[in-house]
């Protein structure tokens, strides 16, 4: 054959993964308490789609000095206005906090950072949100976050067992919860696209992992005897190179977008790498270790006798 | 079996073909597609995907409508009418007054109790009326306040609708959202300022007479009067809340110019005209107000009678101001003040910009993932491959065809889908990986592995699902874009998986009768 296939992980490969629990389970407390400490410690880094507030994108003609035309926007009295370079020497992304007053307050303040910065920029975005919309989002938001997460744990529970269902959600939430933590470590703009990414995030972690609970089940309903351990493993191993693989291309598509995809989606695809990896490491290490604690039952509804038979 | 039967072959090809039809016209510039859906039928693959206003630039604007003001008004006006009614009824009465939304007076002579609510039910049939003790309590009923709201609403809607096409925006979409909101979306608008403007007035107009002789006694207004500011230099005018000739009774208004200034000219309908004519023949030589939102435009003095049912505002017009005061008269009074809650604005710039480098990474994306796939599975990688090349053309022709929105976390969407996509073929190539190994002849480790992946794919994508589903229910703008691209994304790479490449297969195993599987 011309084209010769090459296998990412040996066809042979006996990793004992659930030996390796404790040092999981250790990382992952890890991982728990930084992201538990970073979020009293920094909290989010609300971005103004839920806190409210003014964003402005501008292009100048020439590269901008931020720490100048941070000082002279200053002096408007707006409040606390940040400054970032975004993409471009030439950009700036601009933001101003909420106003007092109403709409109208919000204009004016806009009206006034754009006489500051004159003519020469190129107004390439504008966004005004106001406090009561931001509140809406931000509930909308967490409320399609937890919603997903049960939701996608019920369809586990019922195509499986309950166990599945609890370990998969507990392996989910792990995920979603160290990547909150990733926004605050590093102090991430929180905004809509996070939480898009937040759920994107479940939905492929909770993917993987079911392609290994599905593994397990196939497994206890053919081999009786052999322990719950040794079942865990073996499924494990034998879904690996397919683990691997798939966090591979997810990783290989989403990279460019890290590098190339433009500023606005830096911190999305940045937040889904992370994610991808946070994800498969949870499949493997806690989705699949906390079966070990609650043993599923082997119910061998669903199986028809076809494949029962062939498998005997 | 592997095998497939011979009408889904030909179903599967034809949906292959119909993917790759309807997804063509996003390869070709926006004035084919737009010559495309003028000249042929509705069923013809003539649309292309429906950029966000992320990605094509626009201004989206949320704006809350204060429909509680209408009732507030309304319960004003039942205060008036009530007081109205009670005097002329010679019906003698204490304390009343607005509170909590319903109006309240109290009877002097508790014997008159019929006769006032007689009066009452006269003057406005509508309402809910109670009495306890000697205290009258007038309010409205729930439904009909849900009524009047919903009117209001629908009305707004009109009246957004009105004044947006008045200023030639392309495209505009205005949609109702929730019970008091309304969603303006303009594409290609970079500077909403002025729409913001126009829809920021209620464009209440109303000619009223000014009391002169209250003017001259500062301080002292006399009651059915009131003092409301001119909208230019600050003075304020003393004007009766009657009003003359109010401007819904406008036929049309139009920006013009006398004596080289800016004015604004309009025409009553008859009854307007009418009465307007009536009013300045009365009041000759007289001051009157023209006002527009609580605030005076001018105050002329009434030369002679005004009988030809048009007329001109004339006060200190730029042309741009007196061409959208025009539009607003044109377009009608709003029934209650609109507040813009959210405002996103992308220029033509940053909208091209994202489309270029989440095109680019796509696609970068896109051949770094073949390459891969090529190096791990071989032969059965270009089989995949294929697969995905289709699979990206069904995804574009259903964005096509429900005219979805695509947004720049939708690019991201597609990227993901990628990724994805090919997991389902994953799970395939590694079953038939495994069957071999244990030893399976090439048609049953094939078979087996299709069959024995099929619960892993069927439940793994069916868990991303139920995520974008649910982010398509509670996301909002280029959120809710990226739940429609995944979730189309998941349905076709399923199918691409599990049909498009196992055909192939099948007519790899069919042409060449392997030996040995290249896996």
């Amino acid at each position: 054959m011309w084209l010769r296939p090459f296998s990412l992980i040996p066809p042979d490969t006996h990793v004992d993964f659930v030996a390796k629990r404790w040092w999981a389970f250790g990382t992952t407390l890890f991982l728990v308490l930084v992201t538990l400490v970073a979020l009293t410690v920094k909290g989010l880094n609300f971005g103004i789609d839920f806190k409210g507030g003014i964003l402005i994108e501008a292009k100048a003609a020439q590269s901008v000095d931020i720490g100048a035309l941070r000082t002279e926007l200053a002096a408007l009295n707006l409040g606390e206005i940040n400054l970032q370079q975004f993409g471009a020497p030439t950009d700036v992304l601009i933001r101003v906090q909420r106003q007092e007053g109403d709409e109208a307050a919000q204009m004016q303040a806009i009206q006034s950072v754009r006489a500051k910065l004159g003519d020469s920029y190129e107004y390439r975005r504008v966004e005004v949100v106001g406090p009561t919309v931001g509140k809406e989002l931000f509930r909308a938001g967490v409320l399609a976050t937890l919603l997903a997460m049960v939701a996608i744990s019920i369809y586990v529970g019922v195509r499986f067992e309950w166990q599945f269902g609890l370990a998969a959600l507990i392996a989910t939430f792990h995920d979603v919860l160290t990547t909150v933590g990733l926004y605050a470590v590093l102090q991430l703009d929180f905004n809509l696209t996070a939480v898009a990414a937040l759920l994107t995030l479940a939905g492929y972690s909770i993917n993987d992992t079911v392609v290994i609970f599905d593994r397990i089940r196939e497994t206890l309903r053919r081999q009786k005897a052999t322990d719950l351990r040794a079942i865990i493993n073996a499924s494990v191993n034998q879904t690996l190179s397919r683990t691997i693989m798939t966090a591979g291309t997810t990783l290989i598509a989403l990279l460019p977008l890290v590098f190339i995809g433009g500023p606005t989606l830096i911190t999305f695809s940045a937040a889904l790498t992370w994610g991808i990896l946070v994800g498969t490491y949870s499949s493997i290490y806690v989705a699949a270790a906390l079966l070990l604690y609650m043993p599923p039952l082997r119910r061998m509804e669903g199986v028809s006798p076809k494949v029962a038979g062939k498998a005997a | 079996m592997i095998y497939l039967e011979r009408w889904k072959v030909l179903s599967i090809l034809l949906i292959c073909v119909l993917g790759v039809l309807y997804a063509a016209p996003n390869l070709a510039g926006r004035e084919s597609v737009d010559w495309l859906r003028a000249h042929t039928p509705s069923f013809f693959p003539n649309q292309s995907v429906n950029l966000g206003l992320d990605l094509r630039g626009g201004s989206h604007l949320l704006l809350e409508v204060a429909v509680d003001n209408v009732i507030d008004e309304h319960m004003q006006s039942v205060l008036d009418q009530s007081r109205s009614a009670l005097r002329t009824g010679k019906i003698g009465y204490t304390d009343l007054r607005l509170t909590g939304g319903s109006v309240h007076f109290k009877l002097t002579d508790a014997t008159q109790a019929d006769v006032a609510r007689a009066a009452i039910r006269e003057a406005d049939p509508e309402l809910d009326i109670t009495l306890q003790g000697d205290v009258f309590t007038l309010r409205m009923a729930e439904d009909k306040i849900a009524a009047r709201k919903r009117a209001a609403m629908d009305q707004s809607i009109e009246i957004v609708r009105r004044r947006i096409d008045e200023t030639g925006t392309r495209e505009p979409s205005i949609q109702r959202q929730g019970d008091d909101r309304i969603l303006v979306q303009l594409p290609g608008l970079d500077d909403p300022e002025r729409i913001k403007n126009l829809l920021g007035q209620t464009a209440k107009l109303s000619f009223r007479l000014v009391d002169e002789t209250a003017m001259a006694t500062e301080g002292h207004i006399p009651p059915g009067e009131e003092a409301l500011p001119s909208a230019d230099d600050g003075h304020t005018y003393v004007v009766q809340k009657r009003v003359m000739v109010s401007g819904d009774t406008l036929v049309d208004a139009q920006p013009s110019f006398q004596d080289g200034m800016p004015v604004v000219s309009f025409r009553f309908d008859s009854i307007g005209g009418r009465r307007f004519g009536e009013a300045t023949r009365t009041n000759t030589g007289h001051l009157f107000a023209i006002v527009l939102d609580n605030k005076i435009i001018s105050a002329p003095v009434i030369r002679e009678p005004i009988l030809g049912g048009s007329g001109v505002i004339s006060g200190h017009f730029t042309s741009q101001s007196a061409q959208d005061l025009a539009l607003l008269l044109r377009a009608g009074a709003l029934p209650a003040p609109i507040k813009v809650l959210e405002e996103r604005t992308v220029g033509p710039g940053l909208g091209a910009d994202s489309i270029k480098a989440g095109a680019t990474a796509s696609l970068v994306g896109l051949v770094l993932v073949v390459v891969f796939f090529i190096f791990v599975y071989g032969l059965f990688g270009i089989f995949a491959t294929i697969a995905l090349l289709i699979n990206i053309a069904l995804i574009f022709a259903v964005l096509s065809l429900l005219q979805a929105t695509l947004t720049l976390p939708g690019i991201a969407g597609i990227v993901l889908t990628i990724g994805t996509a090919l997991d389902a073929n994953v799970l395939v190539f590694e079953r038939i990986r495994e069957e071999m190994r244990l030893g399976r002849s090439v048609i049953a480790s094939i078979d087996t592995g299709y069959s024995r992946a099929l619960s892993a794919i069927v439940d793994a994508n069916m868990t991303t699902l139920i995520a974008s589903f649910l982010l398509f229910i509670f996301g909002s703008g280029p959120v809710k874009g990226f739940a429609v691209t995944l979730g189309i994304g998941i349905l076709t790479s399923i199918f691409s998986a599990l049909m498009i490449t196992r055909l192939i297969v099948v007519w790899w195993m069919k042409t060449t009768k392997p030996k040995e599987i290249p896996l």
